[in-house]
């Protein structure tokens, strides 16, 4: 697998370093890592630059993580980047619209290590 | 089964949501920081230096509490980002409104049917032991005491049916 570019949104900067030590321990090489505290930001820093894969929280003050979804879809930069929500809000519901709106992957909170290299590794290698 | 609508057909929260709000928290505190939460062997209260609060919006009207002493928010911290506590200092306020927000939401996932119908808001923290509080609850808490690190934490509900 190459070196990969992340984008972490998400409104807790503990949890943006549990995210990115997560993704690490799942034997991901990461070359860069850039974060939001919300929707507004993540889609902020995509205007900037690429990156090969976007994790969001849902639930973020400003703009949440299915508007953020929503709106990634007009971002050129975004195009075909798989997006992996990581949340507490672990109802069905919300994972079929974070799904139907774009999402990859879903992970619900608490989680390991192990369960962000089964959702996250697939889609990097193309498998999912 | 746990309904949601137990409360409001009684206006008591049930007896029977305690073990699911234990054990949202202990694992809450086990996967985030691997460590396992003790029963104490008496309840002894937390200092409350540190609560943090998260709304429960939808069929399920509330507000859950963590409230802990300064002490254990440093350590909680420390844990969660693998880092020494005097590193980990400045991150108090966030770690325990994040392991607020993940047992208000580990907790209503045990509820049948909550899931889908209660949201959660976004974490409150505030710090200090003066203060008072009123939930606008009608149900009285539900709390749990238990140690982390052979310090008590305390997790409560309150609801409004």
């Amino acid at each position: 697998m190459n070196k990969v570019r992340a984008l972490i949104v998400d409104d807790s900067s503990v949890m943006r370093k549990i995210v990115e030590r997560s993704i690490r321990q799942a034997g991901i090489d990461l070359s860069e890592v850039r974060e939001a505290a919300n929707g507004a930001e993540g889609l902020g820093a995509l205007q900037e630059s690429a990156v090969d894969l976007i994790l969001c929280d849902i639930n973020m003050p400003v703009m949440d993580g299915l508007e953020f979804l929503r709106q990634l879809q007009s971002i050129e930069n975004a195009k075909g980047v798989p997006v992996v929500m990581i949340t507490t809000e672990g109802s069905e519901s919300h994972v079929v619209q974070a799904l139907s709106i774009g999402a990859r992957g879903y992970i619900r909170k608490p989680f390991t290590p192990e369960q962000v290299k089964e959702h996250v590794v697939p889609l990097l290698e193309g498998k999912k | 089964m746990k309904m949601a609508n137990d409360v409001t057909k009684s206006n008591e929260i049930p007896q029977s949501w305690l073990p699911l709000l234990d054990l949202a928290a202990r694992e809450v505190f086990d996967i985030m920081l691997g460590c396992k939460l003790e029963s104490p062997s008496e309840v002894v209260p937390p200092t409350t230096e540190f609560t943090a609060m998260v709304g429960l919006a939808g069929e399920l009207c509330g507000l859950l509490t963590l409230r802990c002493s300064s002490q254990s928010a440093a350590l909680i911290a420390s844990k969660m980002l693998g880092v020494s506590v005097s590193q980990a200092d400045e991150q108090m306020w966030d770690a325990i409104g994040e392991i607020a927000n993940m047992i208000a939401g580990n907790f209503k996932n045990k509820l049948t049917g909550m899931g889908e119908r209660c949201v959660l808001s976004v974490p409150t923290v505030i710090t200090g032991s003066d203060y008072s509080f009123r939930s606008m609850s009608n149900t009285g808490p539900l709390e749990v005491t238990l140690l982390f690190e052979g310090s008590p934490v305390s997790v409560a509900v309150e609801v409004h049916s």
